[in-house]
């Protein structure tokens, strides 16, 4: 296959976020797009991500990109035409306070979402109980529930933004490399790939734990560090966990999944890097943290452990930007472990902005210039 | 024999049929056959059917076996209980 010269927009990267995207723009008429991807689709973040969907955040930014995702997930089946199943399942997020320093800032967090219109309620041990029995009360105070929170599965619902951008006309170039991005009096001209060059005057930088790489080649400097997040799933079982339970203080999530396997992880801080390697380490604790929540997890058993990276901002939200330096350089990065449920988003925002279109909701807090000689004041801190 | 018939992954419930849909579909390796329908992501993982995937992908796409990448190999953790897992790194801190 001959790789075509030129595009109106190349986008890096074949996760979730790259498809998005691609799906957006091609949505609003946009012609010759072209996504290239250096493994197969979803090799990155989104094909060992948790895939977990929630709405109950500690910034009005992350709560809103979640609470408008939800909106399109619910009917993305439909609006995306897919002949597959995305599974999504809204069957809540039960996140659990083990402190009372937790305990007060649950209060706030579901002040905040339900003026946003998020309908989550805060429990008390009794009624957590009643939505899961076996929760060690013990060291479980408090709790707060969103019943419209869920899960997907990630490899179908990635195929489905990807099915419907090739029908609208989108070409894709998997097992291809960005090499280089050429850049000629500030403006973006052509992506180098290991397969050939295209021409382009935009380029979306859309490429997940190493989209820090990314902004180098076209002279942008992009305030993220990749980190390694390890995460096992165990054999299936029938079902018993209807919602995610989670837990900052005692750092664990801990889901279902329809399929009848249970995902879990905990986010230990590793180095900033590149590895992705699974440790014993994280075994041991994980271990340890879900028979201690969880008990009868304990007797499950594991069946595949892996790790993945998490691409870390600042202040932990998402970098859904242009670049002041280099014209026609575009990101959607930093989702520091939440970017899959927030693509919705990322895809409708990013098309509004290289279209010059009125964005959607106000994007101040989301570009990169956010972070220019100031501290950070609004950190997100509702992070596993 | 019909390919709706032939059960290649077992744990996973994939024909060879499904194969040859997915092949058609531009899904060529077995990381993104495992990805999109679960093959080899059992709990046998891969172990009863791999060979077989493998051999499956030679055929369709006419290369040779060898070049054909097996799925990438995770420690082996396979069939042990977290329980069991708690309990030993307890012993170790002990
Ligand atoms: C263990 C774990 C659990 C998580 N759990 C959740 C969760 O429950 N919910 C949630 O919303 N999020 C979760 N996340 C975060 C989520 O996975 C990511 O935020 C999201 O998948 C990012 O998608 P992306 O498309 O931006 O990046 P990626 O999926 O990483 O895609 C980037 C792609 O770019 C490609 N690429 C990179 N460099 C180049 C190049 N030079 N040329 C061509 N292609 C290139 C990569 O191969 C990759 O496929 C989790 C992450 C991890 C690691
Ligand atoms: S037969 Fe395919 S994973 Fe067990």
């Amino acid at each position: 296959m001959t790789m075509r010269n030129k595009a109106n927009v190349v986008i890096i990267g074949g996760g979730i976020s790259g498809m998005a995207i691609a799906y957006n723009l091609a949505k609003k008429g946009m012609k010759d797009i072209v996504v290239v991807e250096k493994e197969y689709y979803t090799a990155g973040a989104t094909g060992r991500c948790g895939a977990g969907i929630r709405q109950q955040w500690a910034t009005k930014m992350n709560c809103l990109l979640a609470k408008k995702s939800v909106a399109f997930f619910e009917k993305a089946q439909e609006e995306l035409a897919y002949d597959g199943d995305i599974e999504f399942k809204q069957e809540g997020y039960l996140i659990v306070a083990t402190t009372k320093e937790e305990d007060e800032q649950f209060d706030k967090n579901v002040k905040l979402q339900n003026e946003l219109g998020i309908p989550t309620q805060k429990l008390d041990k009794e009624a957590a109980r009643k939505i899961v029995p076996y929760l060690n009360m013990d060291i479980v105070t408090s709790a707060t529930f969103c019943p419209t929170d869920g899960h997907l599965n990630p490899f179908t619902t990635t195929d489905a933004f990807y099915k419907a951008a090739e029908k609208l006309g989108v070409t894709f170039y998997k097992f291809t490399t960005v090499t280089d991005i050429v850049v000629e009096h500030d403006e973006v001209k052509a992506v180098v790939t290991d397969k050939g060059t295209i021409e382009t005057p935009v380029v979306v930088n859309a490429a997940g734990g190493y989209a820090k790489d990314i902004g180098k080649m076209a002279g942008v400097d992009i305030p993220v560090y990749s980190q390694n997040r390890e995460i096992l799933v165990t054999e299936p079982i029938e079902r018993m966990q209807g919602p995610m339970v989670i837990s900052f203080s005692k750092n664990i999530y801990c889901q279902q999944t329809p399929h009848g396997a249970f995902i879990m992880g905990r986010g230990d801080n590793r180095p900033p890097g590149y590895a992705m390697d699974s440790t014993w380490e994280f075994l041991d604790e994980m271990a340890k943290t879900v028979t201690e929540l969880l008990p009868p997890i304990g007797e499950l058993r594991v069946i595949r452990q892996w790790g993945g990276l998490y691409n870390m901002s600042p202040d932990h939200q998402p970098i859904i930007s242009d670049a002041k330096e280099t014209k026609g350089f575009y990101m959607a990065c930093g989702f520091s472990g939440h970017g899959f449920m927030l693509a919705p988003m990322t895809g409708l925002l990013l098309s509004e902005m290289i279209l010059g279109e009125e964005p959607s909701m106000p994007l101040e807090d989301l570009k990169l210039d956010r972070f220019e000689g100031k501290d950070i004041t609004n950190m997100e801190k509702s992070v596993v | 024999m019909d390919p709706k018939n032939v059960i290649i992954c077992r744990c996973s419930d994939v024909t060879l049929q499904d194969l040859y849909e997915l092949f058609d579909q531009g899904y060529e390796t077995f990381e993104e056959l495992k990805r999109i329908k679960r093959v080899g992501m059992g709990p046998c993982q891969a172990n009863t059917c791999g060979k077989m995937v493998q051999w499956e992908i030679a055929k369709y796409f006419n290369k040779p076996l060898e070049e054909v990448k097996f799925q990438n190999m995770r420690p082996f953790t396979l069939g042990v209980k977290l329980k069991s897992i708690k309990e030993a790194a307890d012993d170790d801190e002990e």
